[in-house]
């Protein structure tokens, strides 16, 4: 899944104070499961805004959705309504949901009320780790099922650097050293004597580098 | 016969002569005097100077601009060049500048990681790693070709060298990536300091088993230690350094003000059981901003008479 979390509630605070009607829109897919813009946080984050401004004496009228998704258009029109009665929309969606959002109400200010991070996983409850970087080209084949890319600190291709020490990072002492692991799983399953090949450079058009990507499934197309 | 090589430290190691190289970082500063001076205290005593690129990651004078001034003073330079900090383009450009230049002899590195540094907002390049950097270099002076396949008018003819961290964990991956670095094309490996010489003798031990010292040149790293508190910190602080214990108990059984001796002592030692090392063909000495002692550790390892024989035979 995307994962999020919640900006500072000050720079929330002042990124909505100009406006005198907000709407606070969540979005019920990804960054609900992570626990950063579903329905509660939108109604948790409602709270704390209209308390804050309270205090400061200034007026605002806040209101609440939370919608399926905020990244398909079937779901971003039932917030049609509520959107034309706001001033703002504050989303509590990943980076794309606020951009489909802003595409959608082109008159209306879309602000972001979270901090995309990455795409990973609950690894236990309440704790989100990396796991992809969305390359586009995925060599978790070659590689025991984890990713150099995306939890390596130097993305190296060809085995650890020599600062894995007691199966941690160097960078991180809380992180695990993805090569560790990948040569602990390649152990297990016979393979070790893979990572003696040698993995050529990356193509990195096939990621971000290459300019902002686009899939088009022309047997899905109507 | 003649020994082939395209820098004298290759010359040297192919002669089958202990080589002694020494580090010496660029200033953090544009002073060319600084690294003059410094590299002076080298001179008559190391086969090369290896030259840092922004170790630790903080911002140094460019090792390929320090490189020339020590060229400059008659010593051979050690280029290190690390991955951190430029992508293939970048590397390649730098590449074709320093051999222009005169710098004959490369250290490929991953580098140290940015959040290190003085600076770790910093983004971090890493679009190849070391290996594949080697395997590059080594392409282009076997193909003349850059990596995008095309033909260059003069294809850079560089030693080729890359490190190796024998104290670092998985303790059994590390012969497989040393392998792997010298199928890429590293012809000379610069090990992590040693302290742990236990370990050492391991990992050479599982070197010649692999037949791995028949194929390169293994410089074994040293650093004499000035006081405990550098032993103390380096052990927890500095990345992928292994100080056993003991050694930290016996700088500090000595008075404050013969730590220094002590940690030469030491130094001396690891040097001495290196020379015994089958497979060990010279030493890299990481004396920390402390240049003097450089000289004084080769005198007194016996290594300076055939360091100075050597840069007179070239």
């Amino acid at each position: 899944m995307i994962v999020a979390e919640q900006k500072p509630l000050a720079e929330i605070i002042e990124m909505v104070s100009p406006y005198g009607k907000l709407l606070i829109l969540g979005c019920g897919t990804c960054v609900k499961t992570c626990f950063a813009g579903g329905e509660e946080e939108v109604a948790i984050l409602a709270s704390l805004l209209r308390l804050a401004f309270k205090k400061k004496g200034i007026d605002i009228e806040i209101s609440e959705l939370t919608i399926e998704r905020q990244c398909e258009n079937e779901f971003i029109q039932e917030a049609s309504l509520a959107v034309s009665r706001n001033d703002a929309v504050l989303s509590l969606a990943c980076g794309a949901g606020v951009q489909d959002v802003a595409r959608r109400f082109t008159g209306k200010p879309v602000l972001p009320g979270l901090n995309t991070t990455f795409v990973g996983v609950m690894e236990s409850r309440g704790l989100f780790t990396e796991e992809c970087l969305c390359c586009g080209d995925c060599r978790l084949g070659l590689t025991g099922g984890v990713c150099v890319l995306a939890r390596c600190a130097k993305k190296l291709s060809n085995g650890p650097c020599g600062g894995s020490r007691n199966g941690k990072c160097e960078v991180n002492p809380d992180s695990d050293c993805a090569w560790q692991l990948v040569i602990d799983r390649m152990k297990n399953l016979g393979t070790l004597d893979k990572l003696r090949e040698y993995t050529p450079p990356r193509d990195w058009r096939s990621s971000n580098s290459g300019g902002p990507r686009k899939i088009l499934r022309e047997d899905m197309v109507i | 016969m003649i020994p082939q090589g395209v820098s004298k430290l290759e010359k040297k190691l192919e002669s089958g002569r202990f080589a002694v190289t020494a580090e010496l970082g660029p200033p953090r500063g544009a002073d060319k005097d600084a690294i003059i001076t410094r590299a002076s205290l080298l001179k008559g005593c190391v086969d090369a100077v290896n030259v840092t690129d922004n170790q630790t990651a903080i911002v140094r004078m460019s090792s390929i601009a320090a490189c020339v001034h020590i060229l400059k003073t008659g010593l051979e330079p050690v280029m290190q060049m690390t991955t951190r900090d430029r992508n293939r383009i970048a590397l390649q450009s730098d590449l074709l500048g320093a051999y222009s230049l005169g710098i004959r002899n490369i250290l490929c590195l991953s580098g140290d990681h940015q959040v290190f540094g003085s600076q770790p907002d910093a983004l971090g390049v890493f679009d190849i790693d070391s290996i594949q950097f080697v395997r590059s270099v080594r392409d282009m002076k076997e193909t003349g070709r850059d990596m995008s396949g095309y033909e260059l008018a003069i294809a850079p003819d560089m030693f080729v060298g890359a490190a190796a961290n024998p104290f670092a964990d998985p303790f059994e991956y590390r012969i497989i990536r040393l392998a792997k670095k010298i199928e890429a094309g590293a012809r000379f490996i610069q090990t992590q300091c040693i302290f742990n010489t236990e370990r050492f003798r391991e990992w050479m031990r599982l070197a010649r088993e692999e037949g791995l010292t028949e194929k390169v040149f293994i410089l074994g790293g040293i650093t004499p230690l000035k006081s405990a508190g550098m032993a103390r910190y380096m052990a927890a602080k500095v990345a992928g350094m292994d100080i056993p214990e003991h050694i930290i108990r016996r700088m500090e059984g000595v008075p404050r003000v013969k730590a220094a001796d002590e940690g030469m002592k030491i130094a001396l030692e690891t040097i001495n059981e290196l020379l015994e090392c089958p497979g060990i063909s010279g030493i890299h000495i990481m004396a920390i901003e402390n240049e003097q002692a450089v000289g004084r550790l080769v005198e007194a390892a016996g290594l300076m008479p055939d360091a100075r024989a050597g840069q007179e035979g070239n």
